[in-house]
């Protein structure tokens, strides 16, 4: 038996919580050069972990993401404009303690990565960026934002960022927080008093498709172990628990939220991924903007499309999909068994013949021809939040 | 979860249990612990020949496809079936109600060579201290 998570233990990076996971018997596993938690035995593995998240809480440790802070120097404005120019979202949009999602483009539309845009002041920017691109990213931001007066800060290394997700996590962090979470909406953000901790960054953002938050804490091995352990207290009474990327994967996969290297990366463009809602042509000049509207008039060659096997069979990332004669004509870019749905789901790439509800087409598994059809996405969104229960 | 004493093991975590000249062949519990939850199992039909460390089926789980490969050569009698439709019995009872081929034996050639409970034990402690350390 060979597994494609095999650990790997040569030069891995860690987080400040990875002797955390490795005391609660974590399986670690090699993500993007990081030694993360994949799944904990003691939660009962991914899908008890998944399930734990869509019914109630679960906790993440994200603290491989990346950080990197762009402020206005001398002048005000200088952030922003150099926010606009490298990302494809309209960051002027944004109050002061909003977020957006947002991406950044190479000059070709093509992906660097994508990112959360927060604003915690007028001239003022949080970027928050993937683990296995964090230093391309890095670089790239500093490259591309030389001609601005703006001050680019990389403090990756300085936040233990933990997300908490589920129905109940506004419960848990109504314990944890001392700050008016009801008016911290989806996608936007506050500073309170996190476990003690002083104007502590609480977003309502997350990666499961479910109601959620991210803070973001000071990065000392005692502050993250002392946060985790107050956070599982103070969910104990909801069933909380330790919960890994595997789920993280799956959770994100449901609600059809792009992973970069999969969905989106330096060879897909905005359109393809199907972008669009978070790419404003209309804002002005940005980097990748003039390909994209090259790319607009010719027209789209592939799509992501959903799709849901019909035959047994798991379709997996790379797997190649074709069409009724088995002529290869798209490749599966995230597939895997939907603990919410129990049904086998995947993304994937395919010319727009093949995009429209019912489409039927093949994946190739092992040699075998299996069938799959084209579904609505995301294959799993949120039930409608019944009114919130009043504050005491 | 105990190793039988009277099953053998490989390297490539399946085990074996040789009774005269039929053998049945699962996955280690070690092996289900690293694969995660099993939603999946694909095995060969009766009548089809299986070859001595070549792939014979896999066993998926939510994260990763595992081939399976044939501690011993012959001939497929019976595949577990109730594994199509519980295949998460491997994560429970990979020593016992979820193994998933009888093979009539072409020849015992090997079997001997594969490592018993003690030493099957010492590898996987071995390969536990690896990943920790």
């Amino acid at each position: 038996m060979e597994s494609a998570t095999t650990p790997h233990i040569s030069a891995l990076r860690k987080t400040p919580l990875n002797a955390l996971h490795r005391r609660l018997g974590a399986k670690m596993v090699n993500f993007g050069g990081w030694d993360m938690p994949v799944e904990y035995s003691s939660s009962g593995g991914l899908i008890a972990e998944h399930k734990a998240v869509r019914a109630s809480v679960g906790v993440f440790d994200v603290s491989h993401m990346g950080d990197i802070r762009i402020r206005s120097g001398k002048k005000p404005g200088g952030a922003l404009a150099a926010v606009q120019h490298i990302s494809m979202n309209d960051a002027s949009k944004l109050a002061i303690g909003q977020a957006q999602y947002s991406a950044m483009l190479y000059p070709e539309g093509t992906f660097v990565d994508d990112v959360i845009v927060h604003r915690p002041g007028e001239d003022d920017f949080l970027l928050v960026i993937n683990a296995g691109t964090r230093e391309k990213d890095v670089n790239w931001v500093r490259e591309n934002t030389k001609s601005f007066d703006c001050v680019v800060e990389d403090l990756s290394d300085a936040f233990t960022q933990l997300a908490i997700q589920g129905p109940r996590a506004v419960d848990v962090m109504r314990k944890l927080a001392d700050a008016d979470l009801n008016g911290v909406k989806n996608y936007w953000f506050t500073y309170g008093t996190v476990c003690g901790l002083k104007n502590t960054l609480i977003a309502r953002t997350g990666y499961t498709g479910e109601d959620g938050f991210e803070i973001y804490v000071p990065s000392d091995v005692a502050t993250s172990e002392k946060v985790w352990g107050q956070a599982i207290e103070a969910g104990r009474e909801f069933g909380i628990i330790p919960c890994g990327l595997g789920c993280r994967n799956t959770l994100r996969l449901e609600s059809k939220m792009a992973l970069y290297g999969h969905e989106i990366s330096d060879k897909i463009n905005v359109w393809e991924a199907g972008l669009h809602r978070y790419c404003k042509m209309e804002k002005g000049d940005f980097i990748g903007r003039a390909a994209l509207e090259r790319a607009n008039g010719a027209g789209l060659k592939r799509t992501l499309v959903g799709i849901e096997m019909v035959d047994r069979g798991i379709a997996r990332d790379e797997y190649v999909c074709c069409n009724e004669a088995g002529e290869a004509i798209g490749v599966v870019t995230s597939g895997s068994p939907s603990p919410t749905l129990g049904k086998n789901i995947a993304l994937a790439y395919a010319p727009p013949a093949f995009s429209a509800v019912g489409t039927v087409l093949y994946v190739e598994i092992r040699g075998q021809k299996c069938k799959a059809q084209v579904v609505p996405t995301p294959f799993y969104k949120r039930p409608k939040k019944a009114a919130a229960p009043p504050v005491s | 979860m105990a190793y039988p004493k009277t099953y053998r093991y490989s390297k490539e975590h399946e085990w074996i249990e040789v009774k005269g000249d039929v053998a049945t062949i699962g996955i280690t519990d070690y092996a289900q612990h690293e694969l995660g939850d099993v939603v999946f199992v694909e095995l060969p039909k009766p009548g089809a020949k299986i070859e001595t460390g070549k792939s014979f089926g896999t066993v998926e789980s939510v994260k990763a496809v595992s081939e399976i490969y044939a501690p011993a050569a012959g001939e497929v009698i019976e595949a577990n079936s109730e594994l199509q439709n519980t295949p998460e019995k491997i994560n429970t009872d990979p020593h016992g109600a979820a193994w998933l081929i009888k093979i009539r034996l072409t020849n015992s050639t090997g079997i001997s060579d594969l490592m018993d409970a003690a030493a099957y034990e010492a590898y996987i402690a071995d390969k536990g201290k690896e990943a920790s350390a």
